[in-house]
């Protein structure tokens, strides 16, 4: 533990801070499971689990492993330390320095780590050594139960090439495709021709979208042949790929299975993932409103058949694609606890942390398929910090400054393994949470999220919720009209934030104008006895300017109590609320509905940053003397940014492909930045010749930094 | 007759605002007039002007010619509020003679100030004046040196603020000096002894006006302006903004606004801010901006020997003082340039019955041959001095370092610190392990054991818990909570220094 360094005296003292705050947070993480299995406190596990991951999914293994009186252990990085699920847990081991190869992927330093704690068994969460058969066959050697499936089952899945084959021969539709070990470039390129395009490149040994490229011509397959296999050995450890034919507009809906070890298995329905960005799921939901009971039937049937042919016990998750008519193809089976479990949680009330435990230890499942039911509807949205308006989702790095999770609300359910003050780095997933929402009906679950999307507080890192809201309220979304391809299709110039029609226009800029009035009146509020009396501005009537974007908006607003009425771009607008002016929720009622928006800045100068329909949007409320008089005011030229090239997120420069002398042409790739394990190739705006180059790979970038000048 | 010609000239001078296409339009450009200046600062129709008929007296070089005359002169004066608060106000107006100081315009002034002394109420200064009236000669510098006498006694009694606005050259520069803060607009206001052209002719020296005395120059270089803000407007909406903070005059405790946020929030995220590793950067402002009232932090000299942060904020609504180290920047510690912000800011806060509060996590003083000669001892004596005179409240927060003399001056207890905490992260010594080990067991084998025992006994907060040199040490979660308690409490402090005509800090 991190506190044994320290001296004794010291170490008694964080103690106390711990314990408090661990308290607080435990308390009200339980107040909000919701299983309908109940757990069997006779039924006998383990005494000791250690949970070989960090993050949201070792708090919530930790949470199931306390509610079944079971101790835990925790491993940890240098730089996770005071990291929340070190707190949560009973014992805790650094395991090494921050970057994972060294600590979460370091197995000796976790084998010393069990030995040392004396845990009886293993759960690897995902990710990480979840599905390396090299760390199941060690703890086997140690007499240290896996919690999950067995060697065996993770080999022939954890293939994709040899999984496929273990299909087929189980009769579960497949790809067509390549299915054995891609070499080189050129040899890439002849099995895709004959595949025939589009085809999809990807590692071997992976998962969760890294080391996977699509190409649509040879060029595009030799260059995703060198992206894939750098990612895949840097991930995984494991360069060989596989290709295979790419199905255009897909749906991915995958199916979850849970066996024991004496023969049985069960399909606890589907999960619908096709928001997608970059093959990372962004949204997804339980169950899906594309399956029909035939088509689920028929998917759970065959990934029973699989999870049967490979002996296959534990949770688990076997991956379609489903095209337009319904017709599924298996894509690959996961053999771990996936990230978006809860959902499937939501809708079967099984907890499956607690089912792994069990079956791990050998008991049989206590469900037959005709118990798990699909009650109600559950949506999750996985809460990055990361800036949507760049590709979907660049990461972004930080410390959360402020953090308030909407568990106000009820039906909602947040996986976090992070609170206010801790670090995002650029070592590790930049997933914040999980935010789950359940409903009797998918409308109930979906109206949820967008309430507790503008209800979640995240300050300090710049995150993805603008671009979840926009997801949940877009009418194709609503319809149930996805695929793998919703987002580029709905945003094929990029994602832009939410567009203003007209009257949430006219809401945003009498909110602000609300805003500044309730701040303009507090600053007169000057308490205590005066010695030179104060006298306030009487005024009940306002006459402002307020600029979004390039437009100025005339405003007049009277207010009488908490009642602001507004008249702005010819529209009344009537804005109600109590304003808390350190609070960064303004709950405030706009013509007559309740809305939630935030406030993230406001200064001296008008300026007002505010949070609303998910989009932050940048107002500058003036009076009307202020305005007039800032026409007067110089223009300052910004900074020409067409001839440099700076860091769009915070990473490590793998490659650099031009030096200081070369043109470049348009598109050209100019350097390769590695963030959360994955390569983002920055290329040229423009054709231009290299002025000056101010990185080198290997080095560390900064968000914003500067690394190339053009001519 | 007279009047009627006048008040019609007045007129004329109050609603104007030049075209682009005329001169005044060219000397205008990007910056707003004296009226409007005026206007924008105070609280609409708070503006009670004085002195609007007083006109030069200079009857040479064709001065006396009516057309070089005009009502008021180069500067417009008076009084109003800024949010229901008074504060007496002189404006300089650059469309007459280059806003040049007259011995009228000086004048005008100086009776501004006389009664804003006799009421016990700021003066802000919005400076924009090409300097002395050159044709009334020796009678402009009297003029200025009238001036400078008032701020010398204003100096304490009530707060003065300058606001540069254009140019500010010669004599001119010694009043905003005198006064307790400058504020500059970028690219439009310039302070400086003497111009680029004289700087050439006596060093050959080649500099621009902006590099030699604008905005940057003294927000970065010099020190000499606290604050620059990006165009007229921005500047004083944000002086507003300050004046808010101030209490009006030496008599005034601090002022007390209405405030939303809990005097007794808790601030979890203060538990994992100090860094394990004792050598690891952490970002000072993060802990002060948590603990204020609504993260709202008024900082002073922000781009200015940027190892100490200072600035104003509010606890449970009551104007606070903040002093911290920045361990981000040069490990946060005190040299010759953070010591004189640092001393500054002290003294302002106790002249006007500010509470200070301090965050400590401070290495030492910088060693080397540049700080030496350049009198860190001497400059370093100012912080320590302005702590130890001090008799506002002073709460004092160890949150990680407070190790030799650095110790010692951060207002400790033995400066009459009211409250002393440190968090369980705080290392009180005389300086780090390694350090102290090679000294104590100098030649001794085995020095990291002995850096261990040393780390043991030393890098932790109990050797000065335990002679009731910090009162307590607290959970970082509960800093907010425990400073709003004990401000209430010292609310009534009362102490007094020694009767003395006045103390001799080391200039």
């Amino acid at each position: 533990m991190a506190a044994h360094s320290l001296s004794p005296p010291l170490s008694r003292l964080l103690f106390t801070v711990k314990y408090v705050s661990l308290h607080s947070r435990c308390c009200a993480v339980h107040s909000k499971a919701h299983y309908s299995t109940v757990y069997n406190p006779n039924e006998k596990t383990f005494d000791k689990i250690l949970i070989a991951n960090r993050g949201e999914i070792a708090c919530r293994v930790i949470k199931t492993c306390k509610k079944m009186g079971i101790q835990t252990v925790a491993v940890h990085s240098d730089v996770d330390s005071s990291a929340v699920h070190v707190k949560m847990a009973d014992e805790a081991i650094c395991v090494g320095p921050a970057p994972t190869n060294k600590s979460y992927l370091n197995m000796d330093a976790i084998m010393d780590a069990i030995r040392v704690t004396g845990a009886q068994a293993v759960h690897p969460g995902y990710g990480f050594l979840s599905e390396n058969k090299e760390f199941a066959k060690r703890l086997a050697a140690e007499g240290v139960m896996f919690i999950g499936p067995d060697t065996h089952a993770i080999q022939a899945m954890g293939d994709k090439i040899e999984s496929k084959l273990i299909a087929k021969a189980a009769k579960v539709n497949t790809i067509p495709g390549f299915d054995g070990v891609v070499k080189t470039a050129e040899d890439a390129v002849k099995i895709a021709q004959e595949i025939g395009y589009p085809v999809m490149i990807k590692a071997s040994a992976g998962g969760g979208g890294k080391g996977m490229r699509i190409a649509w011509n040879d060029d595009e397959t030799r260059e995703g042949f060198r992206f894939s296999s750098q990612e895949a050995a840097s991930s995984f450890g494991d360069d060989r790929l596989l290709i295979e034919k790419y199905i255009d507009n897909p749906r991915h809906i995958e199916i979850q299975v849970l066996a024991d070890k004496h023969g049985n298995a069960l399909w606890l329905n589907e999960r619908e993932c096709s928001i997608q960005r970059r093959n990372q799921k962004v949204v997804e939901e339980a169950p899906s409103t594309f399956l029909d009971p035939v088509t689920r039937r028929a998917m759970g049937e065959q990934a029973v058949q699989l999870a049967k042919a490979v002996q296959y016990s534990s949770a688990g998750t076997v991956e379609f694609l489903v095209d337009s008519k319904k017709n599924f193809y298996f894509l690959e089976m996961n053999t771990r606890l996936q990230v978006e479990h809860p959902i499937t949680e939501c809708i079967t009330g099984l907890d499956l942390v607690e089912q792994m435990i069990r079956v791990a230890k050998g008991y049989q499942l206590q469900h037959k398929q005709e118990d798990i039911p699909i009650n109600g509807w559950a949506i999750e949205s996985r809460v990055y910090a990361e800036d949507p308006y760049k590709s979907f989702g660049l990461p972004s790095i930080g410390r959360l400054s402020q953090y308030q999770e909407p568990l106000n609300l009820s039906n909602v359910r947040v996986d976090s393994g992070i609170q206010e003050g801790s670090d995002i780095s650029i070592y590790y997933d930049p997933m914040i949470s999980k935010l789950v929402t359940y409903g009797a009906t998918r409308n109930e679950a979906l109206a949820k999220m967008e309430d507790a999307l503008d209800n979640y507080v995240i300050r300090g890192v710049t995150h993805n919720i603008p671009l979840l809201r926009e997801i949940i309220t877009h009418p194709r979304f609503i319809s149930g009209d996805i695929s793998t391809n919703f987002l580029p299709e709905v945003y094929p110039d990029g994602f832009k934030g939410h567009q203003l029609e007209v009257d949430a226009r006219r809401e945003l800029l009498a909110s602000a104008a609300a805003l500044y009035i309730a701040a303009q009146l507090r600053s007169q509020k000057v308490l205590g006895d005066q010695r030179v009396s104060t006298i306030p501005v009487k005024c009940t009537h306002w006459e402002l300017c307020v600029e979004l974007g390039k437009g100025c908006h005339a405003m007049e607003v009277t207010k009488s109590g908490d009642v602001y009425n507004v008249e702005v771009d010819g529209g009344k607008v009537e804005v109600i609320g109590a304003f808390n002016l350190a609070s960064p929720l303004l709950p405030l009622t706009i013509n007559g509905s309740d809305r939630m928006l935030q406030c993230l800045s406001r200064d001296a100068s008008g300026m007002i940053v505010l949070q609303y329909l998910g989009t932050v949007f940048k107002v500058r409320v003036l009076s009307k003397l202020a305005s007039e008089l800032n026409s007067y005011m110089p223009e300052k030229v910004p900074e020409d940014t067409s001839s440099i090239l700076r860091s769009p997120m915070p990473g490590t420069v793998v490659a650099v492909s031009i030096k200081p002398g070369d043109t470049v042409a348009e598109g050209q790739e100019i350097c390769v930045i590695e963030a959360m394990k994955m390569q983002n190739s920055l290329t040229a705006a423009r054709q231009a010749k290299v002025k000056s180059v101010h990185c080198k790979p290997g080095e560390t970038v900064g968000e914003g930094d500067l690394l190339v000048e053009l001519q | 007759m007279y009047l009627n010609h006048s008040l019609c000239r007045i007129n004329t001078i109050y609603s104007f605002r030049p075209t682009y296409s005329n001169f005044w339009g060219h000397v205008l450009q990007g910056k707003l007039t004296a009226r409007e200046r005026v206007e924008l600062l105070l609280d609409p129709e708070s503006f009670v002007e004085s002195d609007m008929f007083v006109e030069h007296r200079c009857s040479d070089f064709g001065m006396e010619e009516d057309r070089n005359k005009f009502p008021g002169d180069s500067v417009v004066t008076g009084r109003g509020r800024i949010n229901g608060r008074l504060v007496y106000v002189f404006s300089q107006d650059f469309t007459v003679f280059g806003g040049s100081l007259s011995g009228a315009h000086a004048q005008k002034i100086c009776k501004i100030m006389d009664q804003a002394m006799t009421v016990g109420a700021p003066v802000i200064g919005l400076n924009d004046s090409g300097g002395a009236r050159i044709q009334e000669g020796v009678e402009s510098l009297a003029g200025y040196a009238d001036i400078f006498l008032r701020n010398v006694m204003a100096s304490g009694v009530v707060p003065q603020i300058s606001l540069i606005m254009g140019p500010c050259a010669g004599g001119a520069v010694y009043s905003p000096a005198l006064t307790d803060f400058t504020f500059m607009v970028k690219d439009t206001s310039y302070l400086f002894i003497t111009g680029p052209d004289v700087v050439k002719s006596v060093t050959n020296e080649d500099v621009t006006q902006e590099e030699l005395g604008g905005a940057k120059t003294h927000t970065t270089v010099s020190g000499v302006a606290h604050h620059a803000f990006e165009n007229d407007i921005e500047a004083l909406l944000n002086l507003r903004e300050f004046f808010n903070f101030l209490p009006l005059s030496n008599q005034d405790p601090a002022p007390i606004r209405e405030c939303h946020d809990p005097s007794d929030r808790l601030v979890p995220s203060l538990d994992t801010i100090v860094p394990f590793e004792s050598t690891k950067a952490y970002d000072m402002l993060d802990i002060i901006q948590a603990v204020l009232d609504a993260k709202d932090f008024f900082e002073i000299m922000p781009n200015y020997a940027k190892n100490i942060v200072v600035g104003f904020a509010r606890m449970n609504g009551r104007t606070v003082g903040i002093v911290g180290n920045q361990p981000k920047v040069a490990s946060g510690c005190l040299d010759i340039n953070s010591s004189v912000k640092g001393a500054r800011f002290v003294r302002f806060c106790d002249a006007f019955n500010i509470p200070i509060i301090t965050f400590v996590d401070v290495p030492g003083f910088l060693p080397g041959t540049a700080q030496e000669y350049g009198g860190i001892i001497r400059h370093g004596a100012k912080l320590l001095f302005a702590f130890a005179e001090a008799t506002v409240p002073k709460i004092t927060i160890i949150t990680r370092k407070a190790y030799g003399g650095a110790y010692d001056v951060m207002s400790s207890k033995h400066l009459r610190g009211d409250v002393n905490y440190a968090w369980p992260t705080a290392e009180v010594a005389v300086m780090g392990a390694k350090g102290a080990v090679q000294i104590i067991f100098r030649g001794k084998e085995n020095q990291a054991e002995a850096e261990a025992e040393y780390v043991d006994k030393f890098a932790n907060p109990f050797p000065a818990a335990v002679r009731g040199f910090v009162d307590d040490i607290i959970e970082p979660a509960t800093t907010r909570k425990k400073i709003c308690s004990d401000l209430e409490v010292l609310a009534s402090k009362k102490q007094v220094n020694p009767w003395k005509k006045h103390a001799n800090i080391p200039l």
